[in-house]
């Protein structure tokens, strides 16, 4: 009863609050739009009736709130799910899904496809594209050396790599147009839901989805494997088969997420670490929190990006600027343990 | 080590005077007040970024030594080849440096010539350059306003006065024609920037000088104020609802007309969405050059009610034969104009 009770609380309450956000999400906007008529607008959506507004509301609220809304909520969640991961995979609370050289090989696809002027559909393939090339990379040089741990060689070859990528991100930073191409180079990798529509979410929510199922059915594994690759052999676990799964899905998540609003940060890194918070170090329990958190986070802080001024804040400015309190304040007020 | 440094370079600087066949020198006043010494003939110049390649290549094109940065295959025809070829130099100007001093000493120019904004930066960094490198470093006001002037400094400098006169006729009258066609009421416009169009400048940029010289409204500028380049949302751009959108990305100019989300833009309804023109230069804002000028006119006939000229194709030509020594075929026009908003 007590443990049902808990979980009803570690769930269902950040659920209502997420709901609530959405719906407040919806809400607001610099389209001067009144929170009634969007509540219309939904209802008339639903049931058929017309709603007699200009079809420019319609567009605002369905073509424009809504997949950013969506964007927000699948990005945030499978950035944190990634993160959770991740953290329990290489059993290191500092490890973010960055860890492996996606976001920096995804960085890399994308301002190349903005360094040769392709259009945004091709700049967010090559950034999905690279994303999964780089831990490809990563994995098999990761796996081809013998002799040492292999997470720390995988991790070794992710760091590595990582720095090459962004170096070569660099490089073409420089051989960049400055008067054209280096500003949309800048504000790509700042990320951004601004230019979010219903395509980019179609696209994206394929791999999202294909990467998130694997890791809640894995979920149990992932337990076992947070003690270790001796003690997870021992139970009867194949480590490098699950390793290989949990990467590959991360990596496909991820790589979706930094195509869809370019790098964003933080995310990945500390949500995971409130999940923990709430629901403690068991993955069962924790990566729905994760998940949830990390969607309600994402949401609010692409609210308040596209609310606060006229101008867009960069997600990845904001991320942190909204965060660290929040966490700080958590990591004050929670008495449970840390891992 | 610094006295064995000051030999070498003093060496070398004796070297150089009799390469360059060692002149008497006037005293030089540039736009940030700086006295310095140049050459009483000029016949070698570098230019230290893009907007001053362009003041010096309108100006005196055999006395340009280098550009910043190679032709690309597209622009390389607008311009005569002989001048296309010149090497590339890179750029000596404060933000990403991507000169060698040696590679500059190496082509021996008698001036350097910066056309940009003056602040402290960059006047502590030309200093720099000239004690470093021993070569006459002039800075030019690059602001619109200056252009007669800069075009009258440079004339001066490198001893083209009459061909410098000509050019500051022809800024004067692009202005006074300009000035005298303003539109009214004065058009809301939004300037895109991006691959999805959502960059956008505010007032003080100058990536939207040309605008506002126009007398249009910018959209960004009106609600926003102040600021540089930003980014701005979808539902931003709808709620501004803008008459006219000018753009300078050929992807989004392509794109916008099949986005279901930008057909909620009056502009894009009117097929108001003009393409800047972009080789060899930017007609907009890039680089900030006098390249601007044919920009300012064709601005200003997409903007008017009435359109553009029957001679605008013709307008076009004149300009670069003028300011690009190279007189553009029908073809040339045509493809230079294509989602310009001119009849081709």
């Amino acid at each position: 009863m007590k443990k049902g009770s808990a979980r009803v609380v570690e769930v269902v309450v950040p659920l209502a609050l997420l709901l609530a956000m959405v719906v407040g999400a919806f809400a607001v906007g610099k389209y001067p739009l009144d929170w009634r008529d969007v509540c219309w607008l939904f209802w008339a959506k639903l049931t058929g009736t017309p709603h007699g507004f200009p079809p420019s509301f319609e567009t605002v609220v369905f073509g424009i709130r809504g997949p950013r809304i969506a964007g927000a909520l699948l990005i945030g969640a499978a950035l944190a799910a990634a993160g959770a991961a991740y953290q329990g995979l290489f059993r290191n609370p500092l490890v973010s899904p960055d860890i492996l050289g996606v976001s920096s090989g995804a960085a890399l696809g994308a301002v190349l496809g903005i360094f040769l002027s392709l259009p945004v559909a091709a700049i967010q393939g090559l950034a999905f594209v690279f994303g999964l090339g780089a831990v490809a990379l990563v994995y098999l040089i990761g796996s081809s050396v013998r002799g040492h741990d292999p997470v720390l060689v995988l991790v070794l070859a992710g760091v590595v790599l990582g720095t090459l990528f962004g170096s070569c991100v660099a490089l073409l930073k420089y051989l960049a147009d400055p008067y054209n191409q280096l500003p949309a180079i800048t504000f790509w990798l700042l990320g951004s839901l601004a230019g979010a529509n219903g395509g980019d979410i179609r696209a994206g929510v394929l791999p999202m989805l294909i990467g998130l199922v694997p890791l809640y059915l894995l979920r149990w594994r992932m337990n076992v494997m947070s003690l270790g690759d001796e003690e997870a052999q021992a139970l009867g676990v194949s480590t490098r088969r699950t390793r290989l799964v949990v990467v590959a899905a991360a990596t496909l998540m991820t790589s979706a997420a930094v195509a869809m609003a370019g790098v964003v940060g933080w995310i990945g890194l500390l949500i995971p670490h409130v999940a923990r918070l709430i629901a403690g170090p068991d993955f069962t329990r924790m990566l729905p929190v994760a998940m949830i958190v990390g969607a309600a986070f994402l949401l609010g802080v692409d609210t308040l990006a596209r609310t606060m001024t006229g101008m867009e804040i960069p997600l990845g400015v904001l991320t942190a600027f909204v965060g660290t309190p929040v966490f700080i304040w958590l990591l004050a007020a929670a008495r449970r343990s840390w891992t | 080590m610094r006295a064995v440094l000051s030999a070498a370079a003093a060496g070398l600087l004796v070297l150089l005077s009799f390469a360059a066949d060692a002149q008497e020198t006037r005293r030089f006043t540039d736009s940030a007040g700086r006295d310095v010494q140049v050459p009483l003939r000029v016949g070698r110049v570098y230019a230290a970024g893009p907007p001053a390649s362009v003041l010096v290549f309108a100006v005196a094109p055999d006395k340009l030594i280098g550009w910043t940065s190679p032709f690309r295959a597209a622009e390389r025809p607008f311009v005569p080849e002989r001048y296309a070829a010149l090497p590339a130099l890179g750029r000596l100007t404060g933000r990403g440096n991507t000169a060698n001093v040696e590679a500059v000493l190496a082509a021996r120019p008698d001036v350097i010539i910066d056309y940009g904004s003056i602040s402290p930066t960059y006047v502590s960094l030309a200093n720099r350059v000239q004690e470093q490198a021993g070569i006459p470093y002039i800075l030019i006001d690059g602001s619109f306003g200056a252009m007669t002037k800069a075009l009258e400094l440079v004339g001066d400098l490198v001893g083209e006065p009459a061909r410098a006169r000509a050019l500051i006729e022809y800024t004067e009258e692009t202005l006074a024609r300009v000035d005298a066609s303003k539109p009214s009421p004065p058009p809301r416009v939004y300037y895109a920037r991006g691959p999805n169009g959502l960059q956008t400048g505010l007032d003080g940029s100058i990536n939207v000088e040309s605008i506002a010289r126009i007398g249009a409204v910018n959209v960004a500028a009106e609600a926003l104020g102040r600021g540089g380049l930003v980014q701005v949302s979808m539902e931003q751009v709808l709620a501004w609802d803008p008459d006219v959108i000018v753009t300078i990305d050929p992807n989004f100019h392509a794109g916008v007309w099949h986005d279901p989300l930008w057909q909620g833009v009056s502009a894009v309804r009117a097929r108001r969405v003009y393409l800047s023109p972009a080789v060899p230069f930017g007609w907009v804002d890039f680089p900030p050059s006098i390249n601007r000028l044919i920009g300012l006119r064709w601005l200003s006939w997409v903007l008017r009610p009435e359109g553009a000229p029957a001679d605008a194709a013709d307008q076009v030509r004149d300009f670069f034969t003028r300011f690009y020594h190279r007189t553009p075929s029908d073809a040339q026009i045509a493809s230079l104009l294509r989602g310009s908003g001119l009849p081709r």
